[in-house]
């Protein structure tokens, strides 16, 4: 079979779940009113609450949720057949994804903007507020400690990315000077910004960089993984306007662009798939596929990390409650898109099976390197560009968007320091609080050897505990739906296969960690496997409650959110 | 639309996809700027003094609109000034 024909039948399910389900959705079960006045209009302050154009919106949305795990997650999770791997990101991303990220957006929007945490603390109770921040920490510890991991084996792996994802930092921060110094306009501005990065990919190509072994007393991954950790760092603590924000922007617009030529070349080579459909001859050590896929592809087919996005900054910016189901929806169908892409370059990008093979020698082998790879591979037979400049174009696109993540990343981890320290009534300053997420981040990294492989293996981990998030964000979703007396089973499906499974292979890693004795991996997994009991018992309690209530008035919302815009004055 | 609207268009939205992400820090930021510049103004009003106060004087005038927002934000309920009485 051709990857073509896995495109164009994935594309097209994408296409039809967006013009079929997504309508239902807006229509019957969230049933969005455009004259609904959103909280960007009843709160409109021009700083966090702004009516944002559709279009906007989305880009921005897309572009939060989009790190490297949508790539990560499905170029593992291919060692078990494209076919299992195709079929969830394509149903997951149709009939959860974009039901939790729409529903997420619909819940905020009705609650004034509030993020996930402060509804939790609403319809689940206080426990539900609490076990919300332990599970955001842990996410955001995973996702640093992974990142970095991941993007040191880029750089070993595809050397000629060293120069072009460091020299990304170079253009953001020149970026910056153009805009905010020298008030160059931005299109002019953005247009050099990428030719330089393009530029520096050409130059990373020809000079790929090789660190000599040992380097400074340590070995080349371990010294990429601690660079990156004092990067972030510094990153995490400089003024955004100086590098996070152009470099987040030079990024979104390199995503575009990296997608683009992905799909454009697809279309044109349309590459056999080499790997099996269905992979009856995993290599040993391989963990079964069930419940094991659903947690390896976390972003890409479902991801609780969409629903902090989407109740965090982008419910403030919806214009009409009507977007959010081009914005929320379409913004999962984006993630879907970028998964579905990982898919086809990790199993079409090979000559041969047993080429295919000797990549997936063993379980977590393939990953963001097989996507690399077999996407250049693709790309130049597509559009002709040669194979190690493909690779390298791919390589970069994948730092970037690990990098620019793992620095947000430690940022938004040394606030939740910070508000700790407020709970326990320590000041804790910057410098200080971004210390303790460093060292906490490298000491989990290398809990399992200075090769930082500590990283890596939490991944299944990140996976459950993004799943758990989910659960929690569409059990709010469903007390709200049954509170309102309307059918609750588009949220309540999801949740609870997503809860079965994440809870199942949280339970499954438990024996085998300890097995392996990794003692922190261990303690981490409790935590999870004690929170997603939680979850479900505050939730089924919390339904109970929505369904002996008697039922919410039909305009319970309108009312409310008019009465507070029109004593505002605002009106 | 012609061709000219729509370019003003497509360079508007450019403009809020870039500054969108960080309009709430870089906001604060500012706002943290004008706060100390404030407090540079007001210095000499408020009792410190200060050896540039010739030159800060004539920008009381520019800065009271700001003030009583300001006040609020340091934490002082009231005019901390006698002869500004805008609370």
């Amino acid at each position: 079979m051709t990857s073509l024909w896995l495109l164009l039948i994935g594309l097209a399910m994408l296409a039809a779940g967006y013009a079929l389900y997504s309508k239902f959705l807006a229509t019957k079960i969230y049933k969005l009113d455009d004259a609904y006045p959103t909280p960007a209009h009843q709160l409109s302050d021009g700083v966090d609450y702004v009516p944002t154009n559709k279009y906007v919106l989305w880009g921005h949305h897309f572009t939060s949720v989009a790190g490297a795990a949508p790539i990560v997650g499905p170029a593992i999770a291919v060692i078990w057949g494209w076919l299992p791997a195709f079929l969830w990101v394509t149903l997951g991303t149709v009939f959860f994804a974009g039901m939790h990220d729409m529903g997420a957006l619909w819940a905020s929007s009705r609650n004034r903007g509030q993020s996930i945490g402060m509804l939790s603390g609403r319809y689940i109770g206080a426990r539900g507020r609490n076990l919300f921040l332990v599970v955001i920490f842990l996410l955001l510890l995973m996702v640093v400690a992974a990142f970095g991991v991941v993007i040191q084996g880029l750089f070993i792996s595809t050397p000629s990315s060293v120069i072009p994802a460091w020299g990304a930092i170079v253009v953001a921060v020149i970026v910056g000077q153009m805009i905010y110094r020298y008030r160059i306009n931005l299109l002019l501005t953005t247009v050099i910004g990428v030719t330089a990065l393009y530029a520096l990919i050409i130059v990373g190509d020809n000079y790929p960089v090789e660190l000599p072994d040992p380097i400074l007393g340590m070995s080349p991954g371990t010294f990429w993984i601690v660079a990156l950790f004092v990067y972030a760092g510094i990153a995490s603590l400089l003024p955004v306007w100086v590098l996070l924000q152009p470099r987040d922007y030079i990024n979104g617009v390199q995503l575009f662009i990296g997608l683009g030529i992905l799909y454009g070349a697809t279309l044109i080579s349309a590459p056999d798939l080499v790997a099996p459909a269905w992979n009856d001859a995993v290599p040993e050590g391989t963990p079964g596929i069930l419940p094991l896929l659903f947690v390896t592809i976390a972003c890409g087919a479902i991801s609780g990390f969409h629903g902090t996005v989407s109740s965090g900054t982008s419910s403030k910016q919806l214009d009409k409650e009507g977007d959010a189901r081009f914005v929320g929806y379409f913004g999962a169908v984006g993630e879907g898109l970028l998964a579905l892409g990982a898919i086809i370059a990790a199993t079409a990008g090979f000559k041969t099976l047993a080429d295919w093979e000797a990549v997936y020698s063993a379980f977590g082998n393939g990953g963001v390197g097989a996507f690399v790879t077999g996407g250049g591979a693709i790309v130049n037979e597509g559009l002709g560009i040669p194979v190690s400049l493909s690779a390298t174009i791919l390589a970069t696109m994948a730092v970037l968007f690990a990098a620019t993540t793992m620095d947000t990343g430690v940022r938004l981890m040394r606030f939740v320091v910070q508000e700790a320290g407020e709970v326990v009534g320590v000041k804790v300053g910057k410098w200080i609080g971004t210390a303790v997420v460093l060292v906490i981040g490298l000491g989990l990294t290398f809990s399992a050897g200075a090769d930082g492989s500590g990283g890596m293996r939490i991944w299944p981990l990140f996976g459950t505990t993004n799943q758990l998030l989910a659960a929690l964000t569409l059990s709010i979703v469903a007390v709200m739906l049954i509170r309102k007396r309307r059918n609750p089973v588009a949220a309540l499906i999801p949740l609870v296969f997503v809860f079965v499974m994440a809870l199942w292979a949280a339970i499954d890693q438990f024996g085998t960690l300890a097995d392996d004795k990794d003692w922190l991996l261990v303690a981490i997994d409790g935590v999870i496997i004690v929170a997603a009991i939680w979850v479900a018992v505050e939730a089924v309690m919390a339904m109970r409650r929505a369904a002996s209530e008697p039922a919410e008035p039909e305009d319970a919302d309108e009312v409310a959110a008019r009465g507070e815009y029109e004593a505002s004055g605002t009106s | 639309m012609t061709l000219r609207e729509r370019w003003r268009a497509f360079a508007r939205g450019l403009e809020e996809f870039y500054a969108g992400p960080y309009r709430r820090t870089l906001r604060r930021a500012q706002r943290e700027e004008d706060d100390l510049f404030l407090t540079v103004v007001l210095a000499e009003a408020l009792g410190v003094p200060d050896p540039a106060a010739y030159q800060s004087v004539e920008l009381l005038p520019a800065v009271y609109e700001e003030f009583h927002a300001w006040h609020r934000r340091i934490g002082l309920d009231r005019s901390p000034l006698e002869h500004v009485g805008c609370c």
